[in-house]
């Protein structure tokens, strides 16, 4: 299998998709010549010409309504939010009018839409440009959200998230662009809604979620020079969310840690925390339920500031030692 | 102008299952036969039904929260409707919706919508569906002259405008946006003035007059069928009653009230087709039908089952 970068896997499934169902397009800001402000769709406007390429004012509200309006009509849009920070500008769109649409109308339309965007920090592009807010997207009944870590879940949930019939929230971490994993040539898919073991281990869960999923695997694998064997589990989906697969590895290892890159009130980690001590697992836990996540505050700019923004490498390994003490 | 009998007869009764719906909703609130809110469009149905007169069967429209007359001039089922509002299983939105979200999909109605604006980039989207589909349909967008002050409509009719895609932006100017006067949100005199700034056409039309919408509703529905891009069509026009329930009206005068109601489309439009060598008698007879229409379709509307609350999960997700 072929070693691709995370933005190549996550354009080689949107070009796919693309190949494979004309309703589907494209509609941002400068996803056409320009190939997208981080680069995704870098070669897409050639192949695919300005009709399913669609270069757009910058109008984050008129992005989204326009993929919902299209959306309603059979087509099935891709809109990119050039950085995650910029949803709030589309929220109405998305949360008023593709998230309610079907149930308001009584079960009857249908909004196959995908909404992505890069979210996180590390790049010093400071507060408004490097919120990760998942959680928020997460509350709203109607929508779906994901966030793959590696590159061959980016290009199997990206497929599944144009085939979805629903609005799916794609949230992609910058720094993600840029790791390297293996990715099969061709059709795949990765289910939505399913977590993902990506290390097997038996003395503590690590639940963890996009970019915190490669520094969990990292933080896993010195704690494993010290005699400390862990499980990361990947979160994948926020929305429908995997509390069977959760459940189960705490009932394995009797231990659990869950890192974030949200800031820390109401994140997404508190609700896997709720599904943990409120399930059968509970019965298993031998040690508080513990969560890593951001600080809450706005990312800062300052490179030293930012890092201590969000949970490091060695955050995690400190935190996997707490739980285990 | 070429419009048939047959199609003026349409437009006149039309408006009469508007008003009477409408009235006989008016009568069922102050029952408290109906929950929450609705907003009653009385006064208003000339622009609803002269701009749907313009459209083809296949084209879409996308509607407001005022948006019983575009329901009901797009084909929209009486019955359905007064169940929706009644919150009933059979309504348009089996109960989940209420007057704020009637859809009718099949008939190309993309909904109503209870935020302000909102539709307007939702009907730039589906003109974009069509672009990219080529097939042929237009959309047509109904909003009120409150949301022309929205970054919404600034946003999708830019974008359309850019993108020449096939809709007609529809601003049923009734002067005020719940109690603010038109001009006191508005720093040009007619919405249609904003067109200029996105360098389309723009143009004011008696609201009233349902054949006067009809014309310039037909042009810019051609326009945007030649691929030529979107128009701004200003109907100036009147809504009778308040903004929604419990709305005192102390915003404006009583007088001002009933020279509005002097100018009523349905009236003027009666007289226009009398005058015109439409036989009064068959004008009568669709106003009997109408009556009967609305009587049945209230009937079947109370007589239907309440939702089901072992199904209040349905239809969150496809």
């Amino acid at each position: 299998m072929a070693e691709k970068l995370y933005i190549e896997a996550l354009r080689e499934g949107l070009r796919e998709e693309m190949i494979r169902d004309e309703n589907v397009f494209i509609i941002g800001e400068d996803v056409g010549l320009y190939g997208g402000a981080f680069g995704v769709t870098k070669g897409l406007f050639e192949e695919f010409g300005e009709n399913r390429i669609i270069d757009t004012p910058i109008s984050e509200a008129a992005i989204a309504g326009a993929a919902v309006g299209a959306a309603l009509c059979g087509m099935r849009p891709v809109a990119e939010i050039m950085f995650f920070d910029f949803f709030t500008i589309a929220m109405d769109q998305l949360v008023n009018q593709g998230a309610k649409n079907r149930y308001m109308f009584g079960g009857k339309a249908k909004v196959p839409m995908v909404i992505r965007g890069p979210m996180g920090c590390g790049t010093g592009a400071a507060a408004q440009h490097s919120q990760s807010f998942p959680s928020v997207l997460a509350h709203f009944p109607g929508l779906k959200l994901v966030m793959p870590a590696t590159p061959y879940d980016v290009k199997g949930l990206i497929k599944s998230a144009i085939r979805d019939d629903n609005p799916v929230v794609f949230a992609e971490h910058k720094l993600l662009y840029w790791t390297k994993g293996e990715v099969p040539e061709g059709d795949y898919t990765v289910p939505i809604g399913k977590a993902d073991v990506k290390r097997q281990g038996k003395d503590i869960t690590i639940v963890a979620g996009s970019i915190m999923v490669p520094r969990s695997l990292e933080a896993a694998q010195k704690l494993e020079e010290e005699g400390i064997d862990v499980e990361v589990m990947d979160i994948r989906s926020l929305k429908p969310l995997d509390l069977q697969t959760v459940v189960s590895s705490v009932k394995k290892t009797g231990r659990v840690l869950i890192v974030e890159d949200d800031p820390i009130s109401y994140g997404w980690g508190a609700e896997v925390a709720a599904g943990i001590v409120g399930s059968e697992a509970f019965d298993y836990l031998d040690a508080p339920v513990k969560r890593l996540a951001g600080l809450d505050i706005p990312i800062p700019y300052n490179p030293n500031l930012e890092k201590h923004a969000v949970p490091q490498v060695p955050n995690i390994i400190d935190a996997v030692k707490e739980v285990l003490r | 102008m070429t419009l048939t009998r047959e199609k003026r007869l349409w437009m006149y009764q039309k408006m009469l299952e508007i008003r009477n719906f409408e009235l006989e909703v008016d009568r069922l609130f102050k029952a408290n036969m109906i929950w929450g809110t609705c907003h009653l469009s009385v006064g208003q149905e000339a622009s609803a039904v002269g701009s749907i007169a313009a459209l083809e069967e296949r084209d879409m429209i996308t509607s407001t929260h005022r948006g019983h007359g575009h329901c009901i001039a797009k084909g929209g089922r009486l019955p359905q409707m007064f169940a929706e509002l009644l919150g009933k299983e059979t309504g348009y939105c089996r109960g989940r919706g209420g007057s704020m979200h009637i859809a009718d999909l099949e008939l190309g109605n993309l909904g109503a919508n209870g935020i302000v604006g909102a539709g307007i980039p939702i009907a730039t989207g589906a003109a974009l569906a069509s672009k990219l589909k080529k097939d042929g349909k237009v959309t047509l967008c109904f909003f009120g002259d409150g949301a022309t002050s929205q970054g919404a409509f600034h946003e999708a009719v830019n974008l359309a405008s850019v993108m020449k895609l096939p809709v007609v932006y529809v601003c049923e100017n009734n002067l005020y946006g719940m109690s603010v006067p038109f001009r006191k949100a508005s720093a040009v005199e007619n919405a249609a003035d904003r067109a200029k700034a996105y360098n389309i056409p723009g143009i004011v039309v008696d609201g009233n007059d349902v054949e006067a919408i009809y014309e310039v509703v037909k042009e810019a529905v051609e326009r945007a069928r030649r691929g030529e891009g979107p128009s701004l069509i200003e109907a100036k026009t009147y809504r009778w009653l308040g903004h929604s329930k419990s709305d005192p009206r102390v915003y404006r005068t009583r007088e001002e009230e009933e020279e509005w109601k002097q100018r009523c489309p349905i009236k003027r439009y009666r007289q226009q087709l009398i005058s015109e060598g439409v036989d009064e008698e068959d004008l009568e007879k669709i106003e009997k039908d109408v009556e009967k229409a609305i009587q049945e379709a209230l009937e079947f509307a109370q007589n239907s089952p309440e939702p089901k609350v072992e199904e209040i999960m349905d239809g969150v997700y496809a």
